[in-house]
């Protein structure tokens, strides 16, 4: 019987990253369609925490215990143990999120494994050569299905293409020791800063509410972040209100800055250019408020409210409020 | 200081009209190619480090079809000292695994400090081969950059890489590979001065026996991944749009958040 690996990326204080637990969730379902074994791996300085949420979602999950892993950057030192694990073992394809942690580690153990990469998968199916991987590319405009030439791989998982779900029970800790493990050279990590404007990362987020040049400055964000908060969202920005200073990079949505899917996004004054679409159409629902009624983003939303984003912000936000109550 | 920049010709995302081919591969020739956007991140960041350092060069290395040096000109023209292109018939429909061992092979001839690539380009946005070379060359690698500060007399380099709560300050021996974003600063407009001056700037030609690959084991003959399909995404109903005033739109919008259950 074969075996899909799913390794898991170090969430904030030492738990389990929340895109591992989606991406444990949909390879848990394909383990379990196919017939196959679902197993997770952990590497942390200490793996106890992450595989023990883990264990929530998968039968059996490997926790790999290396110091280094404490103040080097993770994916080097992950992606050696992991290569080291698959020069012995063959399973059929490992899952890792796409976010940084997990494309840096996909990266890396594609070059020390010779194993090909499928990105961004929205969605994964099984044939009779193995996985059968669908993404979104040219910026949402098709999605295509690829698979490995050798039937195995490494597939990085899209946040939010699913639910992360518990499996009902708890799965089996194993402490995995790995001899030798391939040494790929450490990265120091000399300090780890929490910014105090640092927000939720947002390609994890299920509700974005996002602004853009219409919002005008820095103070015009304030209604943005209102609202997020009020719909229990993170923050987002398009290329202007980024370069503007108006907002940290990190929140850009974008060609240049994050590719996000959540199922609510927000848009407040951003008009729908191709640059900031392309990260941003294959979300859920998309509501649109701008006082252009020409602009781009009137094509592919599902609501475009034409406006002052001020004026409806408010309202909207007295509105939320009110519900809540 | 000696930097090598990764430089991607993609199709101009601004056209809109990327398509793959009859072969399920991305069809180069569909639309105008540009530098990949993270590529020119990753070129203005080498350009300053020069600048502040006083001396220094940067070569930008492509692998690309035939036409890359129309593209690679371009970045010449933003300041950089000279290029390399890899071109061969047999890369072309390469998978990542492919490109990573390709481009890594290539450096093996290049003498750097740093090696400085977008952290991932617009047309495949896989973000993994910087990674990926990095491994190849058994160098450090520091990803997600939003700022490099290279110490020449230690020959450490110190980048700050985006984490979910700010920043990691990271530290490393040259030479490196850095993953490089947009936070690094807006790209320069090449000048008329530039421009002139890339045209009799040399551009190298490597071919995969130039650089004693076989076209058997790599490229297209030897892609690791296949495409084995493709559909269109279903089509989003048409826009509802709203006018009114500012209570009647954000009442539409609670009430389209309640139909969708969002709220």
């Amino acid at each position: 019987m074969g075996a899909l690996w799913v390794v898991a990326e170090p969430g904030p204080d030492g738990g389990l990253a929340r895109i591992s637990a989606e991406a444990a969730t949909l390879v848990r379902d394909l383990a379990s369609t196919t017939g196959r074994d679902a197993i997770g791996i952990v590497v942390a300085p200490d793996p106890a925490p992450a595989a023990q949420d883990l264990a929530t979602f998968l039968p059996v999950v490997w926790a790999i215990a290396d110091p280094a892993a404490a103040d080097h950057a993770w994916s080097a030192v992950a992606a050696g143990r992991v290569a080291t694990l698959l020069a012995t073992e063959t399973p059929d394809a490992v899952f890792v999120g796409a976010g940084a942690d997990g494309r840096d580690l996909a990266g890396a153990v594609s070059a020390l494994s010779g194993l090909g990469v499928l990105v961004n998968a929205t969605a994964v199916s099984w044939t009779d050569d193995g996985p059968a991987v669908e993404m979104s590319v040219f910026g949402g405009k098709l999605v295509t299905t690829s698979g490995f030439t050798s039937g195995r791989g490494i597939v990085t998982i899209r946040p939010n293409v699913t639910t992360a779900v518990p499996a009902g029970g708890t799965g089996r800790v194993q402490a995995r020791t790995v001899d030798a493990p391939t040494a790929l050279p450490a990265v120091r990590v000399v300090e780890r800063v929490s910014e105090a404007g640092a927000k939720a990362p947002i390609e994890e987020a299920r509700i974005i509410v996002s602004g853009g040049r219409g919002v005008g400055g820095p103070e015009g964000f304030a209604i943005v972040e209102q609202l997020a908060d009020a719909l229990g969202g993170a923050v987002g920005a398009s290329r202007a209100a980024v370069d503007s200073g108006w907002i940290p990079y990190s929140q850009q949505i974008g060609q240049t800055g994050k590719i996000v899917k959540p199922e609510l996004y927000l848009a407040l004054g951003i008009s729908g250019a191709i640059q900031h679409k392309v990260g941003m159409r294959t979300s859920g629902a998309i509501i649109a408020v701008n006082r252009d009624v020409d602009a781009p983003i009137a094509e592919f939303a599902d609501l475009f409210v034409a406006g002052d984003l001020f004026a409806v912000g408010a309202a909207l936000l007295d509105r939320l409020r009110a519900r809540s109550g | 200081m000696r930097i090598v920049v990764l430089i991607k010709p993609v199709p101009d995302p601004a056209s809109a009209g990327e398509r793959l081919g009859p072969d399920g591969r991305l069809d180069r020739a569909a639309v105008p190619a540009v530098v990949n956007g993270n590529d020119e991140y990753a070129l203005e960041a080498a350009l300053k480090l020069i600048e502040a350092a006083g001396d220094g060069e940067v070569t930008l290395l492509a692998m690309a079809p035939t036409n890359a040096p129309e593209t690679l000109r371009k970045a010449l023209a933003m300041g950089a000292t000279r290029g390399v292109h890899v071109t061969d018939p047999a890369l072309a429909g390469s998978c990542a695994v492919s490109t990573a061992t390709v481009l890594a092979t290539a450096l093996g001839d290049l003498e750097f400090d740093l090696l400085l690539a977008g952290i991932d380009s617009s047309d495949g946005v896989g973000g993994i081969v910087p990674a990926a070379i990095a491994a190849h060359l058994g160098l450090p690698f520091l990803s997600y950059a939003t700022r490099i500060e290279p110490d020449m007399t230690t020959r450490t380099v110190r980048v700050r890489r985006i984490s979910a709560t700010g920043y990691d300050l990271l530290e490393a021996p040259m030479p490196v590979v850095i993953g490089c974003t947009q936070a690094l600063g807006e790209p320069r407009y090449p000048s008329l001065k530039g421009i002139m001056a890339a045209r009799g700037k040399e551009i190298v030609t490597r071919s995969l026996a130039d650089l004693g690959l076989d076209g058997a084991t790599l490229g297209g003959a030897a892609t690791t991944t296949t495409i084995l399909g493709s559909r269109m995404p279903p089509p989003r109903a048409a826009t509802e749009i709203v006018r009114g005033t500012p209570d009647e739109g954000a009442a539409r919008i609670v009430d389209f958040l309640v139909e969708r259950r969002l709220i």
